[in-house]
């Protein structure tokens, strides 16, 4: 009993300790410090439990420690900073597939012991095997294993609501008669099945909802297994990582003017509305020699990166060129849209691999106001997130959204392969506006060409 | 324990969730999505108790070590790449 006592005197000390971990992921100048104190709190909950007098047996422990700690370093070595959004995928997917294991151990040993004990089990099971197989679909479209279109098909919402209602029937019989083996593994099995139909019909630019939604469940899951297991610990870091994934939700579909819903079964890829405008505008193209003059007289200059950038991996040339400005007496800052790349601040890990200060990076919010007094407004790898349709054009599918104002800049350059519209499939107004230039051209390229420009006007 | 002292937990947890994670700024979103990851590995506490304790037949001795092996993954894989990303996040020296 006393043992008992002491182990949950340390799970206070932890969830403490988790918690100022989150407290000090604040700021930059102490995450740091936050994510250590966060590694602690997990050392040592880890410790009471291995030494509470509980566990009889270390070997399958060790083995389990071994193999999971050892893919677990190699993978977070080795993984590039562009596919961090497919790793954070990644660990959702371990973690919901940890606490299915969790509560099947619990199930076959103990049973369902109450009827809180078989909610929570169904609860935990269905949360736990959609989030499993969903993350494995968001895993398998970042890392483009698998399309990153949306993957559509006749019978659609029929196949989700049969499946959905199944879950739900044989769910209510599961409670009812917990004993049901079974009935304990086609729901797992349902749930799984229902977790890949969920998001194969999501768009690769809806990915950062995706991702946050994946990792509230993944939270709720840890959450359920918690009161299966009767276990505060779990309860306490599972709403943290809950509350995480909504807040994150709620932030990436504000800046996207969507609702949850419409991300979810929208499937908004698939309805490409031509936005009736038939008459003949003219993009003004621009090579790379007048914009290096442009971009030699500008005294401010606001660099707008989205997922191109990545994609192009210009991120690194994009610093020599603001270090090129910057020398050159010119103020150089990056707006960041909250929805730029395929998850929640993406673009400002990039940015900083690429070793530009986090000072310079601004959220839309703080850049808007601003942008009127900018000289140049370069587009890398964006469209949507600056297409001005969505203040004016009430037709537009993007109406509403919240945009970086690159158009109020003296001069835009958009540096873009093509013509070819965004992920929205709809034409960006701003290509045709009087101070908008297009640089076309792999953006790595052409910023490389300006860099050179800037080096060769030195000598 | 009583159900309803858990939902008290619950409660409480969710409130300090959602005020501490309202606070880290949009910069720090990619850190923070990984640094619940590996809180969320905390399963790992749940995953030895089935590992060492219940872990009697084949079945249970699988799951077991596999929740331990996933949970681990989490934890390890998540603070270290936090870390790793954290890292880059410089002020500009001047």
């Amino acid at each position: 009993m006393s043992n008992e006592f002491f182990t949950n005197l340390i799970y206070i000390v932890s969830s403490v300790l988790f918690a100022f971990g989150l407290k000090f992921l604040g700021s930059p100048v102490t995450a740091r410090r936050g994510n250590m104190l966060s590694a602690s709190g997990m050392l040592l909950a880890v410790l009471a439990t291995l030494f509470n007098g509980h566990i009889i047996s270390f070997q399958w422990i060790l083995i389990g420690f071994i193999i999971g700690g050892s893919l677990g370093a190699l993978v977070a070595f080795k993984a590039a900073m562009t596919q961090m959004p497919e790793m954070i995928a990644l660990l959702h997917g371990c973690g919901a597939m940890a606490s299915v294991f969790v509560d099947w151990t619990a199930y076959h040993v103990h049973g369902a012991t109450d009827l809180t004990n078989a909610i929570t089990l169904y609860l935990s099971i269905v949360i736990g095997g959609l989030t499993v197989t969903g993350s494995g679909i968001a895993w398998g479209k970042l890392s483009e294993k698998i399309p990153g279109k949306p993957i559509l098909f006749t019978g659609q919402k029929w196949l989700n609501t049969a499946i959905i209602s199944a879950i739900v029937i044989l769910g209510i019989m599961f409670i009812i008669n917990p004993a049901r083996y079974d009935l304990f593994l086609i729901i797992l099995g349902l749930s799984m099945f229902f977790g890949i139909f969920m998001v194969i019909p999501i768009g690769g630019a809806d990915m950062p909802v995706v991702i946050s939604v994946l990792n509230s469940y993944s939270g709720v899951v840890a959450c359920t297994t918690g009161f299966v297991i009767h276990n505060t610990l779990l309860i306490v870091v599972g709403s943290l990582v809950g509350a995480n994934g909504i807040i994150l939700s709620i932030i990436m579909c504000k800046a996207m003017n969507r609702s949850i819903g419409n991300v979810i079964f929208g499937a908004f890829g698939s309805v490409i509305k031509k936005t009736g405008t038939d008459e003949k505008k003219e993009a003004k193209a621009m090579s790379v020699e007048d914009a290096f003059l442009i971009l030699e007289n500008a005294k401010s200059v606001v660099i707008i990166p989205g997922y191109g950038m990545a994609v192009a991996q210009a991120q690194h040339a994009v610093r020599e060129l603001s270090e090129f400005l910057e020398k050159n007496g010119c103020d150089v800052k990056y707006a960041i849209h909250p929805v730029a790349g395929r998850m929640p601040g993406h673009m400002n890990v990039l940015l900083a691999e690429a070793n530009i200060p986090y000072d310079q990076l601004l959220e839309m919010d703080a850049i808007n106001p601003l942008m009127d007094s900018v000289d140049v407004a370069i587009v890398i790898g964006a469209n949507d997130v600056v297409n001005p349709a969505s203040r004016h054009d009430k037709s537009s599918p993007i109406y509403g959204m919240p945009i970086i104002n690159a158009d109020k800049a003296k001069t835009v350059f958009v540096l873009k392969r093509s013509m070819a519209t965004g992920f929205a499939g709809i034409e960006n107004d701003l290509f045709y506006y009087d101070n908008c230039r297009m640089i076309f051209g792999d953006a790595k390229q052409t910023i490389q060409a300006l860099v050179a420009e800037f080096k060769s006007s030195q000598h | 324990m009583d159900l309803i002292y858990l939902l008290f937990i619950l409660a409480l947890s969710v409130f300090l969730g959602f005020a501490l994670i309202s606070r880290v700024p949009p910069l720090l979103h990619t850190p923070l999505m990984s640094e619940a990851n590996a809180i969320c590995g905390i399963i790992v506490v749940g995953a030895l108790i089935a590992a060492g304790a219940e872990a009697r037949g084949p079945l249970t001795i699988f799951l077991g070590t596999s929740a331990v092996a996933l949970a681990t993954f989490n934890v390890i894989g998540g603070y270290l790449v936090t870390e790793r990303m954290l890292k880059m996040f410089k002020k500009k020296d001047k």
